[in-house]
């Protein structure tokens, strides 16, 4: 399948991609790893005039640990994500990056591209909200700093502007006994997830709850903040109980739609089970304990 | 205004030779090696960004062919199915593909023999669990893997499983 004609920008920098922005208006499109657009523009989905290249802007590319702070470049492929120590460090990023897709949509998929793309079905939105990560931008208005919680405004749709690039994806370094985890459910590995679950909770001792944070992915247009599951959790002793009661919360919170992934009923279950099962991952995390979950799919 | 390109002068290297081209920036790498450098070895199953047939290395990292423009790849190291053979001698992991038949059609075993030229770069020894990770990309919906995870496994130099199959 062959996508239609379109002009090529290569960019040299971010702020020059953005200058092109300005000047070849909303014909134009980035083309990050394009992983997404590729395929879309192979479908005539999407038939962008003109194509501004990143994947020759150097040093755009990083994961790099400063400051009590995670810092991810926009160009950063999953892959690099994925086998990153100081992204290791925080596993609930480990978690997402090594279960995106496929190994070789890992190898060239970006976490910038994915975050500006805000498919609902994207897997970093919902760890990114988990974690209260902030979006970087670069702008002809200058750059910017963006929560992600301000970020994703609705399907498809984030707050940059027309000209205006995600530069740098920054993570706070949690506290000690802070930990999160992510979990998806997808039918076979390249696809997108039908339900996931991604949670963050910060831990006074092994018992007792301070801070809490649940976002799902995949049911909803923007991945949906289940804050009664976080406020079931949140100043509680966690017992099998309180998990229960915010598994459900979170299964209450989810709008999922039906497709052809699965029925809403289905989804609200398999949301309800992915929560727990993140929740006991980040709580055995936050003693300290080392525990590897991810995407899970028939024949992992 | 800037006037863009509407034809792209690129340069890679393929299987170890310099070649230069003068592209439309729509061209897919898969295209390039097959049409333009009449490398057909690379297969197009899918086309989709599923069945992972079209896979070949880009610096040394496994990709889709299929899906990454030939622009996105500038400058850069591709190898492919053509690439692994030493002229009349087959590569180990070719070798143990064809010892252990470990292929049903055949259609999709480039792809397949370039994913796992890949994994066992990153994992010399990989656990079962790693295998089945780092050829999800390529299975698809034939059956026969039980031969190419043989296959895989005598590649890595230890064609008894590990065990961690029913985990």
């Amino acid at each position: 399948m062959i996508p239609h004609p379109f002009t090529y920008h290569r960019a040299a920098t971010l702020q020059e991609a953005s200058r092109l922005l300005t000047e070849l208006g909303e014909e134009a499109k980035v083309l990050a790893g394009g992983q997404s657009l590729i395929p879309l523009m192979k479908l005539r989905l999407a038939r962008p005039a003109a194509l501004i290249d990143l994947n020759h802007v150097p040093d755009a590319a990083y994961v790099e640990r400063h400051n009590g702070h995670l810092h991810i470049g926009a160009m950063t492929r999953h892959s690099a994500v994925e086998e990153s120590p100081a992204a290791a460090e925080i596993p609930i990023l480990h978690d997402c990056a090594a279960g995106i897709a496929d190994v070789q949509v890992r190898n060239m998929g970006t976490i910038g591209g994915s975050v500006a793309e805000a498919d609902p079905h994207g897997d970093w939105a919902p760890v990114l909200l988990a974690v209260g990560a902030e979006v970087e931008t670069t702008g002809t208005g200058g750059p910017r700093t963006i929560p992600m919680s301000a970020f994703i405004k609705d399907a498809f749709t984030t707050s940059l502007g027309p000209a205006e690039l995600v530069r740098e994806i920054r993570v706070k370094v949690p506290p000690a006994r802070s930990a999160g985890a992510y979990v998806a459910f997808k039918r076979c590995a390249p696809v997108y997830p039908t339900a996931s679950a991604a949670v963050q909770v910060t831990m006074q001792d092994d018992d007792f709850c301070v801070e809490a944070s649940v976002v799902l992915g995949c049911v909803g247009l923007t991945p949906v903040v289940a804050a009664e599951a976080a406020a079931a959790l949140r100043g509680q002793a966690i017992t099998p109980h309180a998990i229960e009661r915010a598994a459900e919360a979170a299964m209450n919170a989810a709008e999922p739609q039906a497709d052809l992934r699965g029925s809403v009923e289905y989804k609200r279950l398999l949301v309800r089970a992915l929560t727990r099962r993140a929740l006991v991952a980040a709580l055995a995390r936050a003693r300290g304990e080392h525990v590897e979950v991810s995407h899970e799919y028939v024949g992992r | 205004m800037s006037a863009g390109s509407s034809t792209v002068r690129i340069r890679v290297r393929v299987n170890g030779q310099s070649r230069e081209l003068e592209i439309e920036p729509r061209r897919l790498l898969v295209e390039l090696l097959r049409e333009d450098l009449e490398l057909t070895g690379t297969h197009i199953g899918c086309d989709t960004t599923f069945c992972g047939a079209c896979t070949v290395l880009l610096n040394g990292k496994n990709i889709k062919s299929c899906t990454v423009f030939a622009v996105q790849a500038d400058g850069g190291e591709i190898t492919t199915v053509e690439g692994l053979a030493d002229s009349e001698k087959l590569d180990r992991v070719q070798q143990a593909f064809a010892d252990c038949h470990g292929l049903q059609c055949g259609y999709c075993t480039p792809g397949f023999l370039m994913s796992t030229r890949a994994l066992l770069a990153r994992k010399p020894q990989p656990t079962d669990a790693e295998i089945r990770k780092g050829i999800a990309g390529n299975t698809c919906r034939c059956t026969g893997y039980q031969n190419i995870f043989k296959a895989i496994r005598t590649a890595a130099g230890m064609p008894e499983t590990n065990g961690d199959r029913h985990k």
